[in-house]
């Protein structure tokens, strides 16, 4: 497989400078309208704040993949005298809780990196810089591009399983 | 669809038990805006001025501002609105925090309470479900502790609680409502909360907030967030540190209390301590503060951080800002800052109002050394001064002795203890305790200020003009410079007049008519944001704010989709404060009350004071009693206002 440079978006955290003030989630939701800022929904939001300011914790956590099964993650992080549950560090939209997801379909909700823009716009709006942007070249393997029907596919091969999805086409085809 | 707006309230009957979601009239807010005018529209419209604070006619209303739950940054307002027991007059005590864009979020502008509950409750919104919850397992706890608890029991962390602690519960007239790192906590509020028996209201909500011209909306508030960086870069020279920035006083980032300590007067608002802020006072409260402050924080979507989190040894954690850091040291006469932090923990899970609760206890204090109050009514109390203010703190708020007298405020505990003791209940405004300020000479825009303001609080009415004069010329170009805030040229100009001595100085200049002028513009500035939920840090209360006249028409326009042009805005302005106004001398309100504390200044004025008010009486539109007259009801379209002022003989055809 040939080597390509491939440009990697990193969001840098830093919880300290965090003033819990959610303007992440909020501009988050805003952007992601249809159309866009047409309307303002923290719950719409691709980042939440897990926030609990008499135990002082104020982290920031973006949405990753889309998870079908919850995990056996239930152990607990201290860091700097705080204590965190392996949850509030996960970014997965996954069954075992409500974040991340579509509060009317309930569909799985991710990071897009707010792709067109300059910057991530909860970066643009966190004036206190818990949230910084930087932007890296790295060199990665070159993986092949799916069609649109393989991502479709390969989707549905992770809900339902490979055997459960050969069956189906199996018996859709038998139907034609 | 609703555009900035939820387009419903929450009607709850606690007598009887009943919740309904009624639709809210869109022309409301082509007229009123929202928030505080709303809120005041239903307290006209509903509450005749016999009802008593404590009566199950009174109404409490949590209202949510127009904007509130928007992009807008700082605009998370929720004004909460009765009769206080205080000054029998219109309350409206608002906080910041999560609370207001919660109940946007769920779908809601206001919550309006009725009747009262036969036992201790809270009310639980979420989204479309709402009821109402037993609450008599949190009957006595603090008003911090009720927050987590209820979050815990309901599973919903991210709920937000305004909860009340036991002064709210045993109607303390200056019970506050707690809510995260805000409160609301001027003018009894949280008594009336407490006599209804409601002691939280919760809400959770996962819905949108829409905006009609969204792009140009959005447009707007970057342009405030990229004025807000440069501000804050840039802070106005010549002006103590907590008025050069944007914000509420930060009180809780400066450790510097030279100012504050030395100026405003320790004790019963009596003595001023020229010689206080030593290097040693200054090195030992910087190392306090920064010891007990573990973080700065803010409220939603502002980047302001205008609270902490305090967490001293031996206590339970809780929030702190502006201003209650020095009232308890200051009326209690302790030099140890330790001490300021570790009462307003008390207070705070008590739920009680910083301001003027300290000022009760020093009242108290004074008169049993003037022997009106006797050793009986201290049996028990310790002698030395913070023991004293943690044994009085904990009577008043559990209404025990002297305690259930003093609970009232120190002018309703005047009159019932007699013997001269209101002589003193000195620093009141209106029956209302004020900040312990005393001053030389008479300020003619501060004078109005006061005397006119119906909220009884002068740091709700203050701002955008500086306070005092510049002492050069040069300060004063360079302050006009980028002034881009006045509604008027001519405010330049009165500024750059402005001497600090001779003839163009205090008391007679700015003028008895640019006074009334610069009082109406910030003024005008407050009532907007109150109406809108934008903070007044952001907006009416800092020299040189991010929003004002010029940009927030535009702002509302795009959010509402109704179109707002100054003058519509100004208008819109005028019909809140006129209605508050009538509705206050509905209920009694008279000139004979509007006047500041007789010692505020040292030199006093007598008749250019009464050429002040008349003066503002009349640009106001207002008869020389301070009644908004037939014509000026008129034309702001308010006949019914007029119709009712005639009916009960308060205004007269003439």
């Amino acid at each position: 497989m040939s080597k390509a440079k491939k440009k990697i978006k990193v969001i840098k955290i830093d919880v300290d400078k965090c003033n819990g003030c959610r303007a992440c989630e909020l501009i988050c939701s805003s952007f992601h309208a249809t159309p866009k800022y047409s309307s303002n929904n923290p719950e719409r939001s691709r980042i939440r704040l897990i926030r609990d300011p008499i135990k002082d914790i104020y982290l920031p956590v973006y949405a990753g993949e889309y998870t079908p099964s919850e995990c056996t993650g239930r152990n607990k992080y201290v860091l700097d005298g705080r204590e965190y549950s392996e949850c509030d560090t996960c970014r997965a939209s996954c069954p075992s809780r409500s974040l991340f997801k579509e509060p009317d379909s309930g569909l799985p909700l991710k990071c897009d990196m707010c792709d067109g823009e300059d910057e991530p716009m909860c970066v643009k709006w966190c004036l206190s810089k818990a949230l910084t942007y930087e932007e890296r070249e790295e060199e990665r393997e070159e993986e092949p591009k799916l069609g649109e029907m393989e991502i479709g596919l390969e989707s549905l091969v992770n809900r339902h399983g490979l055997q459960k999805v050969m069956d189906t086409i199996a018996r859709l085809s038998k139907k034609g | 669809m609703a555009f900035a707006e939820a387009g419903f309230n929450l009607e709850i009957d606690l007598t009887r038990g009943s919740i309904e979601r009624v639709a809210t009239d869109p022309g409301l807010s082509k007229l009123y805006l929202g928030g505080l005018a709303t809120n005041t529209k239903i307290l006209w419209d509903r509450v005749p001025p016999e009802v008593e604070p404590f009566s199950p006619e009174n109404l409490l209303i949590f209202g949510t501002g127009l904007l509130v739950g928007t992009p807008a940054p700082g605009c998370n307002r929720t004004i909460v609105s009765t009769i206080s027991p205080q000054t029998q007059l219109m309350a409206y005590s608002m906080m910041g925090g999560f609370w207001a864009p919660e109940l946007k979020y769920a779908g809601y502008d206001k919550v309006i309470f009725r009747g009262k509950s036969p036992t201790l409750v809270y009310l639980w919104i979420n989204n479309d479900k709402v009821e109402i919850r037993d609450a008599s397992h949190l009957a006595g706890k603090g008003a911090v502790e009720t927050q987590e608890l209820i979050r815990q029991e309901l599973k919903q962390p991210y709920a937000q609680v305004a909860a009340i602690g036991l002064a709210g519960e045993n109607r303390v007239f200056t019970a506050s409502i707690e809510q995260g790192r805000s409160s609301a906590s001027r003018l009894g509020i949280g008594a009336v909360m407490g006599d209804k028996r409601i002691k939280a209201v919760v809400v959770r909500g996962t819905k949108d907030i829409n905006i009609a011209r969204p792009a140009e909306y959005m447009q707007l508030c970057h342009e405030v967030l990229a004025y807000i960086s440069d501000r804050e870069e840039k802070p106005v020279p010549g002006v103590m540190p907590i008025l050069a920035g944007l914000g509420s006083p930060q009180e809780m980032l400066h450790t510097d209390e030279k100012w504050h300590t030395e100026n405003f007067s320790w004790g019963n608002s009596r003595t001023r301590r020229k010689e206080f802020w030593t290097k040693e006072v200054e090195e030992k409260w910087k190392e306090t503060q920064e010891t007990a402050r573990t973080r700065l924080i803010s409220c939603y979507n502002c980047p302001m951080k205008c609270g902490a989190i305090i967490s001293l040894p031996g206590m339970s954690t809780y929030m702190m800002k502006c201003f209650t850091k020095l009232t308890y040291n200051m009326a209690a006469f302790v030099d140890d800052l330790d001490f300021g932090f570790r009462i307003a923990q008390r207070a705070t899970e008590y739920g009680v109002d910083g301001f003027s609760t300290p000022q009760i206890m020093a009242f108290a204090f004074e008169l049993r050394e003037a022997g009106i109050l006797s050793e009986d009514d201290f049996a028990g109390c310790p002698d030395d001064n913070e023991g004293k203010f943690y044994w009085l703190l904990d009577r008043i708020v559990r209404r025990e002795g002297i305690g259930d007298i003093l609970a009232d405020g120190t002018h309703w505990a005047a009159l019932k203890i007699g013997k001269g003791a209101d002589a003193y209940a000195h620093n009141n405004i209106k029956k209302h305790e004020q900040l312990p300020l005393k001053l030389g000479m008479l300020n003619p825009v501060y004078f109005l200020m006061y005397c006119t303001g119906e909220k009884a609080n002068i740091t709700q009415i203050e701002g955008q003009f500086p306070q005092a004069p510049f002492p050069t010329m040069e300060e004063r170009e360079e302050f006009v410079k980028d002034w881009v805030h006045v509604p008027d040229e001519k405010f330049k100009q009165y500024l750059l007049d402005w001497e600090v001595r001779g003839e163009k100085s205090n008391p007679y200049y700015p003028t008895i008519d640019m006074s009334v002028e610069i009082v109406d513009w910030q003024e005008k500035m407050h009532y907007i944001d109150d109406s809108l939920g934008m903070c007044a840090g952001l907006s009416s209360f800092p020299l040189k704010p991010p929003y004002h006249i010029h940009n927030y028409p535009i702002l509302i326009s795009a959010a509402t989709g109704f179109d707002f042009d100054e003058a519509a805005l100004s208008l819109a302005a005028k019909r809140s404060r006129t209605l508050l106004r009538a509705f206050n001398i509905r209920r009694g309100l008279s000139r004979a009350d509007e006047k500041p504390p007789e010692d505020h200044w040292r030199k006093r004025f007598p008749e250019l004071e009464e050429q002040l008010l008349d003066a503002y009486y009349k640009f106001k539109g207002w008869n020389n009693q301070g009644i908004p007259t037939k014509e000026t009801l008129h034309e702001l379209g308010m006949d019914y206002v007029s119709e009712d002022l005639e009916k009960r003989g308060i205004l007269s055809y003439e």
